[in-house]
């Protein structure tokens, strides 16, 4: 271990050192000086972005480096997605702080849970064994449960904690039960090992098929995809729209990184179960997602389900196993992450003082209300939808074309028609913002970086639409295409 | 500044104009959005202006540089990316300038408008529309800027959205650019089929293999392809450069504001088709068949529009079928391969029909939104500036010698003459004659207007819109913003032709860096070269020719009839009333549209709804499967039931299903 390797976790240092330095920072705080904890914050993501992005290990020619006895490994993939949870960390945070001082919930164990839950986001992303991912798991798992209890005097808050923690130990204990039958079959912790492993003895062993099957639950529960997402619903609901804000963009870039990690560079002589696994729970999240969607008259659920059905698509981009899908799968799910923070931070700004928004009814007459902020929900929800020249329509568009090369038309087909149907519920809101009379005359008003950054949003949503390849390039060269 | 940012600048800067004057138009407020546009466009056209001056020094070879990939689908480049050649840059220059002496005269134009800085924003925008046209090196970005332009052009006939009338004009411009637009649309998609590519050089690279290769059509007939393709373009440009019958939208866009008409509807738009047919030179010129189409189209363009003209009384319709009858000139001179013509026709009428329209803008802003000219008369004494530079305009218009339009129309004349084409001695005739009603016509507005007794009374409480024939004050000169344009417009409107005819049409300047691809069996301005000794001797040798005699003819029926025998005028009207009235109803163009197309589309869609889509989809399948959906998702949603252990239910469930079903499935 000598210290270039060290350097190959400097981001993960920064925002550990980080994380504990606004714990204590807050100690020696007043109430009314807390903005300063704020600014630490998005300092420290900044920095944390800006780390990463110098980070001249790849210089030496090597295309990943990996250090603490390779169970940490720094690539392009990695870097990538870790760029992209700051900068949506730096939007969550801009977004929550205007909630948070609304709500009087403004307090520093939402900064320190946060940095922790990303430093797990980023252990996991950079996880090349199995311990580092349970460990970056857990992180992520413990920090959020505790957020999503945030608001205290909430009794829905609590209910909803409970359930995810419950739910979540299950998860976890499956997934661990998984890794030790894995490490049985292989005698490796590390994934490079346990494919080499796999590769000697032959990829028929029952103990094997056994360790994936409860591998894949274990992600599944992460993503949340059918029949693991009953948690979904019900922790958007109660957990304070803040922390919904993090929880539903950037742990699902970890999970992508798991996946892949777990799935293709260690069990990637098992694509054949995994990918028939893989497929069936995306086509039933699909359809549940979408059509579960149509029903909710509360906009937190219903965007619930439709996480539901977007991180089907991102399996159909993991199924084929291919660089071409792994990348469609990892732009994906960026492309979402942009998406729901925008998404939520709609909710956050309509949330009056001390009255959540939780309905469709809403987003009624937004247009009348603000018709700037309606457009920018506009372009979302369009997003969501799919609709060119929007970004979520070339994710969906690459996703597809994965599942379409890789032989499996019928689940395209099915794809894009259950997509189809999901569009009645994005179209319906567009429908309340600009067609039906506001419930609510109040103007709505919003901090000027909340406003920016919402802007920055919108822009992102159209401008890396328009010019899609940008974005897609960088997905499609972490991956070698 | 590298060559690809300045290129990148001269569309971008007039952007940047119009965003800020759009979406900032509280912010910058009426002064700067003025500011910033003009700036904007000032800025644009200083940079075209250098690149052609460095074109014209031969410092600057043809320029093609792609800026940006969008994408790659299927092996195709879709991407943005620059042309710059001398065309490109001759297009570029009198674009901008046009341009931005329009946008100056604007401030004083509209200066009490309510909408002003939307104004500003729109004519930026169409700048950068435009530039964006013609500098592409794709068909691509060429269709981009063509459709951009077209929706600039839409919102600015419409720009004053209550009146009626000029929301009807700009449904009509929309509607009947779409019908050009269907046809150019499939000409690009034939361009894609046959090369397998969008970008310029690379289809006119390969255009000779095409020749000879059929395209079979529904019916079981084969078309040449080079043929269709060309044909599908020029419907396009026939939409876009109002050619016949596609023409009918063009003299009712003059509902939008004068600027409008004079920058977008005389100047630069409308000879976006002409550009476009230059610019596919090398497809035109081996499909003998489309180019007699795009002659005789243009000739009976160029002859029918300026018939119209004569019977016209406003002052701004006369001049947009005179915009009609100078398009249908450029058409012919593609027609019969003076491509060089036709664009140097294209850049002198862009400076005196511009200045035709602002003069007309200029005396309407002194008559308080008159437009009709049966009451005004005798204006000169009141608008000395005004009446001189719309003498000049006229004479360039009606092609007195040693003007601007004299040497390009003659040109276009003599070209056709040389020509060999099938159908070129039905042109030949079409074009002359148009020489006599363009000089009938005109002189008929600058009697009418500024000529003969004073039309209108003045009465101090006719108001601010005063009804026909009253005035409620003394007509003034316009002020200073306006007239600068004219003068600025008029100079180049005498100047232009007598300067630039040598290098232009016979110096090879358009066809030797190959901007203008020509056969040499077609080259009618080689042969025309041989009997041109100079622009002096042209001019003093026109006194010789057929066509300057019957302008001379048509200049003294039109002072006669207008200036001293007003009632002869009457009586032609009463003794061929059959004539006038086909005149007046423009050839009943627009009542056969309305009576087939419109009508005929309102009962067609009438009854898809009724019948189709209300019975049959949305009772039907749209219902229908919206009932299945919710039906199913009613089901769905009782799943979540919001106990816990419930919940884990399912997820055991879940475990347990695929350990079963992929367990099972190891053998």
């Amino acid at each position: 271990m000598n210290s270039a390797q060290l350097l190959l976790a400097a981001p993960e240092f920064w925002v550990l050192v980080m994380a504990c330095v606004i714990m204590i920072v807050d100690l020696f705080l007043r109430e009314e000086r807390r903005g300063i904890i704020h600014m630490l914050a998005m300092l420290t993501v900044i920095f944390a972005a800006i780390i990463t992005l110098r980070g001249d290990f790849l210089a030496n020619g090597l295309p990943s480096a990996s250090a603490f006895n390779d169970s940490f490994i720094r690539d392009p993939m990695g870097d990538v997605l870790k760029v992209f949870s700051f900068v949506l960390m730096g939007l969550i945070y801009t977004y929550s702080k205007f909630y948070l001082r609304n709500f009087k919930m403004f307090r520093a164990d939402f900064y320190t849970l946060s940095l922790f839950a990303l430093l797990g986001v980023m252990l996991l992303i950079s996880a090349n064994s199995m311990l580092m991912m349970y460990l970056g798991l857990e992180l992520i798992s413990l920090s959020v449960y505790a957020l999503v209890a945030f608001n205290r005097e909430s009794g829905r808050g609590s209910e909803s904690a409970m359930k995810y923690f419950v739910l979540g130990s299950m998860a976890s204990g499956m997934l661990l039960y998984g890794m030790s039958m894995i490490y049985g079959a292989t005698g490796s912790l590390l994934i490079p090992d346990i494919a080499e492993a796999i590769r000697v003895q032959g990829s028929d062993d029952i103990l094997l098929i056994f360790g994936l099957v409860f591998v894949v639950v274990g992600i599944a529960f992460k993503f949340g995809v059918v029949p693991f997402h009953m948690w979904i619903p019900d922790v958007y609901e109660g957990a304070p729209p803040a922390v919904t804000l993090f929880i539903s963009s950037v742990p699902k870039l970890a999970a992508f990184a798991m996946a892949y990690r777990f799935l293709s560079s260690g069990l990637g002589d098992l694509h054949i179960h995994w990918e028939s696994m893989l497929a069936s729970l995306a086509i039933l999240s699909i359809i549940l997602g979408n059509l579960a969607a149509i029903m909710q008259k509360n906009i937190k659920r219903m965007l619930a389900y439709s996480t539901i059905s977007h991180m089907g698509f991102v399996l159909l981009g993991l199924l084929p196993g291919t660089a071409f899908g792994f990348g469609a799968a990892m732009y994906y799910v960026i492309v979402y992450g942009i998406m729901s923070v925008a998404a939520f931070a709609m909710i956050i700004l309509l949330s009056s003082r001390g009255v959540e928004a939780e309905t469709l009814d809403d987003f009624k007459g937004l247009n009348q209300r603000n018709p700037y902020y309606a457009a920018i929900m506009g372009l979302v929800l369009f997003s969501m939808a799919g609709v060119p020249p929007m970004v979520g329509f070339f994710a969906k568009l690459m996703v597809l074309k994965a599942v379409v090369e890789a032989g499996m038309i019928w689940l395209a087909v099915s794809a894009v028609v259950f997509a189809v149907i999901g569009a009645f519920y994005y179209l319906r809101v567009v429908k309340y913002m600009y067609f039906d009379e506001p419930e609510n005359e109040t103007s709505i008003t919003a901090p000027v970086d909340f406003g920016a950054a919402l802007t920055l949003n919108g822009i992102m949503i159209i401008g890396l639409g328009i010019f899609s390849s940008s974005l897609i390039t960088i997905c499609m060269t972490s991956f070698g295409v | 500044m590298s060559l690809q940012t300045t290129l990148l600048l001269i569309p971008l800067l007039p952007l940047g104009g119009a965003i800020l004057a759009g979406l900032f138009r509280n912010q910058v407020g009426r002064v700067g959005a003025h500011s910033v546009t003009i700036l904007g466009v000032a800025g644009s056209f200083v940079l075209s202006a250098w690149i052609l001056m460095q074109q014209i020094e031969g410092t600057l070879d043809t320029v093609n540089i792609s800026v940006y990939t969008w994408m790659i689908a299927d092996g195709i480049r879709f991407q943005v990316g620059f042309l710059v050649d001398h065309l490109t840059s001759l297009m570029m220059t009198t674009v901008s300038f046009v341009s931005m002496l329009i946008h100056i005269y604007t401030i004083g134009y509209m200066r009490d408008d309510p909408g002003y800085q939307r104004f500003f924003s729109y004519i930026a925008l169409f700048t950068f529309s435009m530039l964006m046209l013609v500098m592409s090196n794709n068909f691509l970005q060429l269709f981009f800027g063509w459709e951009a332009v077209g929706l600039v052009s839409y919102l600015l006939i419409g720009f004053w959205f209550k009146r009626e009338s000029a929301i009807q004009a700009n449904l009509k411009a929309f509607l009947v650019n779409r019908v050009g637009d269907f046809g150019f649309l499939l000409g690009i998609a034939a361009v894609l089929l046959t090369f397998g590519t969008l970008d310029y050089v690379e289809v006119f690279g390969q255009a000779n293999s095409a020749i000879g290769q059929t395209l079979s059509i529904p019916g079981g007939m084969e078309w040449n392809i080079l043929t269709f393709i060309c044909i599908c373009l020029f419907i396009g440009a026939m939409g876009k450069s109002a050619q016949a019958p596609l023409h009918v939208w063009l003299p009712d866009s003059m509902e939008g504001p004068t600027p409008i008409s004079a920058l977008i509807h005389a100047a630069t738009m409308v000879t976006a088709g002409i550009f476009m047919v230059a610019r596919m030179s090398p497809l035109f010129e081996l499909s003998d068949a489309a180019l007699s189409f795009v002659m005789l189209i243009g000739a009976f363009t160029a002859l029918s529009m300026g018939l119209i003209g004569i019977v016209q009384n406003d002052v701004k319709r006369v001049i947009a079928y005179s915009t009609l009858s100078q398009l249908g000139y450029m058409t012919v001179a593609l027609g019969v391969s003076a491509y060089s013509a036709a664009i140097f026709h294209l850049m002198t009428h862009a400076f005196f029909k511009a200045l035709l329209f602002l003069g007309a803008g200029s005396v309407i802003i002194a008559m308080h939104h008159e437009q009709d000219m049966r009451y005004m008369g005798g204006l000169r004494k009141y608008m000395p500036v005004t009446w001189i530079t719309a003498w000049v305009g006229t004479l360039a218009l009606i092609g007195f010698p040693f003007f601007s339009g004299f040497y390009s129309k003659d040109m276009i004349i003599e070209a056709v003459h040389e020509s060999q084409r099938w159908g070129s001695g039905i042109a030949y005739f079409a074009v002359v004659i148009g020489v006599l009603i363009t000089a009938i016509y005109s002189f008929r507005l600058l009697y009418l207007t500024f000529h003969g007794p004073e039309k209108f009374e003045v009465d101090a409480d006719a108001g601010h819109h005063p009804p026909p024939g009253k005035q409620p004050a003394k007509p003034k000169e316009s002020p200073l913003v306006v007239t600068i344009p004219l003068i600025g417009l008029a100079i180049p409107s005498v100047l232009i032709g007598y300067m630039t005819i040598e290098p232009i049409l016979f110096g090879g300047w358009l066809t030797n860096d190959g901007s203008i691809f020509v056969l040499e069996k077609n080259d009618v301005l080689a042969e025309l070269g041989h009997h041109f000794h100079g622009a002096t001797a042209m001019a003093t040798h026109a006194l010789s020719t057929v066509p300057f005699w019957l302008m001379i003819t048509g200049f003294v029926l039109a002072t006669g009839i207008w200036l001293f025998r007003p009632s002869l005028a009457e009586m032609l009207r009463n003794r061929m009333p059959w004539l006038y009235r086909v005149l007046d109803h423009k050839y009943y163009f627009d009542e056969f549209y309305r009576k087939v197309f419109v009508n005929g589309a309102v009962s067609l869609g009438r009854n898809l709804w009724n019948k189709a889509d209300a019975g049959f989809i949305d009772n039907g399948i749209v219902n229908g499967s919206a009932r299945v959906v919710g039906w199913m998702a009613a089901r769905v949603r009782r799943w979540q039931t919001g106990f816990l252990y419930d919940y884990a239910f399912v997820m055991i469930i879940g475990l347990i299903g695929i350990l079963a079903v992929w367990v099972a499935m190891v053998p």
